[in-house]
């Protein structure tokens, strides 16, 4: 009789890399449902696209430098609908297609795959396609607008916002009947996902935290200096693509902070350029390019954070 | 919310299922004396003793058969009456080979031969009581098998204040603490008396986990029966690793064990509550340690249980005293499942730090696929120490032992908490204890 020989501990927690990955699938398809709800059949097909493209490319890459696939960890679906999800309905599927093997193929395998990549490759690959096709990653499909119910504007609340000095009824930012990127419609269904993954300890409520609360403040901030030039709080959290960002994005695991301190730091790093860049810059939207800049800063963040040691000096 | 501000606690730390429930309610019982023992010369941190008999000796139970000069050492006795039949180096437990004495036993069981020198508690002197200690070759039964008389030795200018009593028994599975505790609460208290005034400490803290209520009341009826102020019993919050030193000092006391140092740097010194009772046993009938309280649980285990056990009885006949092991038993390990050592074999000896056989069913001892690391942080969130051991372990695999120095690698208690909730199934608490090897070869 031979036993097992392996070293301590000997039980271990439930918890696995692809039962996290599918559960953030899950937290994902309420928002991915209303996607499909308001603009239709094309964000379904967006959505399927996106993800099958990043499955296969992975696999195929995998094959080609003859390694192990690693396609069954979930992690590639994930990221194929989070880019679905941050890009515009009427995006042509190949521009979909090649943003999504820039995301798998440069964001996440050629830094090592999964846990080695520095940004977010979801990001990387809509950062692509906002630069390879500026006109469709800006053109802009009214919500409802297949089902023949009347248009209400073809811009985000975001622009309107911005260039126009038009504001959009709270309601319909909460419920998601905005223009926009498929998936940053609903304010609520996306709220719903990310607090179902902080319950499910999958991702630290921290970072959201902290990056919410930060543009909520610094948008409370200039609101109250000047209310007729700039929109207040509640505008800023529930327009664009923040709630998505905040709660699918800036918590990807693999590209955010380890250190408590460190999550702090970077989730009110990215609040600060978020309003800075909504407010200052010549974009209508910055949550991309925050949460990118500030991906950039985590090994740094994480050496200078390091939490003290139980029986260290304070 | 009131039980959240009652119960002391220290910060992270993790809530394994604790699956008592097999052996909680299992009474301590005596195993038969077997035929033949083996007993380790280094059952213990520190040196190795040097045999004192030879092959073809007779010997008697609790005669010592094994001693050396060190200071931190602790003899070792034998366990049964009978004649040495060899002195080799044999499987241990802990993973190697270690010289070791086996004793078979003979047709009269001598043990009058014992020489007994027991000693009123009320009048011994501290001295007294280290010596007594020592000489009854006991050492911590946590697990950890530090020699106890030098626990109860402090350094010239340490002053210690409190005597703290580990029944946290933070380990799933273990239960021989908690059976200790109900069974003899009075040897339990007046070990720690013992203790506490070889050390010099006013006052004596009993922390339990709050998993435990029963024993807490038992302790504490015990407690009330001593000199007022004197003996406390703290429930502490269910969660591991509470009984790791520096939790259960920062727990109990409020106070940091400061890095790289011991409790008594803070004036504590913590004794396990089966070690209070060996040296309770010691001081009152000079019985030197040579049974100790072993819990055998698992799945694979068909009548689980707690059991007196001499000291170099193999796992094979503890096991087959509990009904033997199920068809699908597959890993078997000494110690908790969570810092326990798997075994490759039967044929290995129950030692002073063997405080559970543990056999786990082929179901439950998977080997779980791993994969790189997420960075989800689960590690950091949950260790006690305040590492951050997602990049001790990276460091340890690269070999960038500087790094892994400088990242506090050195302070890991090595509780393993890291790995069991590390998703990626990533063993990282073995890689901070290779770095540790490593670093310790080095030096």
């Amino acid at each position: 009789m031979s036993y097992l020989i392996t070293h301590a501990p000997h039980v271990r927690d439930r918890a696995s890399v692809p039962l996290m990955m599918q559960l953030v699938l899950i937290a994902l398809l309420p928002a991915a449902a209303a996607g499909v709800y308001f603009f239709g059949l094309r964000a379904l097909g967006l959505v399927a696209t996106c993800v099958i493209t990043a499955v296969i490319t992975e696999y195929l890459i995998c094959r080609i430098m003859k390694k192990e696939s690693t396609i069954m960890d979930g992690s590639a679906a994930v990221t194929g609908l989070l880019l679905a999800l941050c890009v515009t309905p009427s995006l042509p599927y190949f521009a979909a297609i090649l943003g999504t093997i820039f995301a798998i193929a440069i964001g996440k395998l050629l830094f090592g795959g999964l846990g080695y990549n520095i940004f977010n490759p979801a990001l990387v690959g809509r950062a692509f396609l906002a630069a390879a096709f500026p006109v469709h990653m800006t053109s802009w499909m009214a919500p409802l607008a297949s089902r023949g119910v009347e248009a209400i504007s073809s811009a985000t609340p975001l622009a309107l916002m911005k260039f126009e000095h038009q504001a959009t009824s709270y309601w319909d930012l909460f419920f998601g009947r905005v223009g926009g990127c498929i998936g940053e419609t609903s304010a609520l269904l996306l709220l719903l996902g990310g607090l179902f993954l902080v319950g499910m300890k999958i991702i630290n409520w921290r970072i959201p935290a902290s990056y919410l609360g930060t543009v909520a403040a610094l948008g409370w901030i200039f609101w109250m200096v000047d209310p007729a030039k700039y929109p207040d709080p509640l505008f800023h959290l529930l327009a664009g693509g923040l709630m998505l960002g905040a709660w699918f994005m800036a918590t990807d695991l693999v590209t955010s902070p380890l250190t408590p301190r460190g999550m702090w730091i970077f989730g009110i790093g990215a609040g600060l350029l978020v309003v800075v860049i909504r407010l200052f810059s010549g974009l209508p939207e910055g949550v991309m390019y925050s949460i990118l800049i500030m991906n950039a800063f985590v090994p740094l963040i994480n050496r200078y954070t390091r939490p003290r040691i139980l029986g260290h000096k304070k | 919310m009131a039980r959240f501000f009652a119960m002391r606690t220290f910060r992270q730390g993790i809530h394994p299922r604790y699956k008592k429930e097999a052996t909680h309610d299992k009474a301590i019982r005596e195993l038969h004396p077997v035929k033949r023992v083996i007993i380790p010369l280094h059952q213990h941190t520190g040196a190795t003793c040097q045999p004192l008999v030879k092959v073809g000796d007779e010997v008697f139970e609790g005669q010592k058969i094994g001693d050396t000069s060190k200071f931190i050492s602790a003899p070792v006795h034998a366990s049964i009456s009978g004649k040495v039949t060899k002195i080799d180096r044999l499987p241990h437990p802990c993973g190697t080979e270690i010289l070791s004495v086996v004793i078979e036993a003979g047709q009269i069981v001598e043990s009058s031969k014992l020489k007994v020198e027991s000693r009123d508690p009320e009048s011994i002197a501290p001295e007294e009581i280290r010596k007594t200690v020592r000489e009854a070759g006991i050492v911590g039964l946590g697990g950890a098998a530090f020699p106890t008389h030098v626990k109860l030795t402090p350094p010239e200018g340490k002053k210690i204040d409190t005597l703290l009593v580990n029944g946290c028994e933070c380990e799933p599975y273990i239960t021989a603490d908690y059976r200790t505790m109900l069974e003899k609460p009075e040897h339990v208290v007046s070990g720690a008396i013992l203790a506490a005034k070889a050390v010099g400490a006013e006052k004596i803290i009993i922390g339990i986990e709050d998993n435990k209520p029963d024993a807490v009341e038992r302790m504490k009826s015990v407690a009330r029966k001593q000199k007022p102020g004197l003996v406390e019993v703290v429930k502490l919050e269910t969660k591991y690793p509470q009984g790791g030193e520096k939790m259960l000092v920062k727990a109990a006391l409020k106070r940091e064990v400061p890095s790289k140092g011991l409790p008594l740097d803070v004036g504590v010194v913590v004794v396990n509550v089966g070690t209070a009772v060996a040296v309770d046993e010691a001081v009152r009938t000079g019985a030197p340690l040579i049974k100790r309280v072993v819990t055998v649980a698992g799945s694979g285990i068909k009548k689980p249980g707690n059991l007196n056990v001499r000291i170099g009885t193999t796992f094979q006949d503890v096991i087959n005293e509990c009904g033997g092991l199920t068809e699908d038993a597959f890993k078997i390990v000494m110690g908790g499942p969570m810092m326990g050592v798997a075994q490759s074999s039967l044929e290995v000896p129950v030692v002073k730090a063997t405080s559970c056989i543990l056999v786990l069913t082929r179901r439950e001892a998977v080997e779980e696929k791993v994969y790189p690391c997420v960075k989800c942080a689960k590690c950091v969130e949950h260790c006690p120490m305040y590492l951050v051991p997602s990049r001790l372990s990276a460091f340890a695999e690269n070999g960038k032992y500087g790094e892994f120095e400088e990242w506090g690698g050195q302070d890991c208690i090595e509780c393993g908490g890291c790995a069991y909730v590390c998703p990626a199934k990533i063993p990282i608490v073995h890689w901070v204890k290779f770095a540790k090897f490593k670093l310790g070869k080095m030096k």
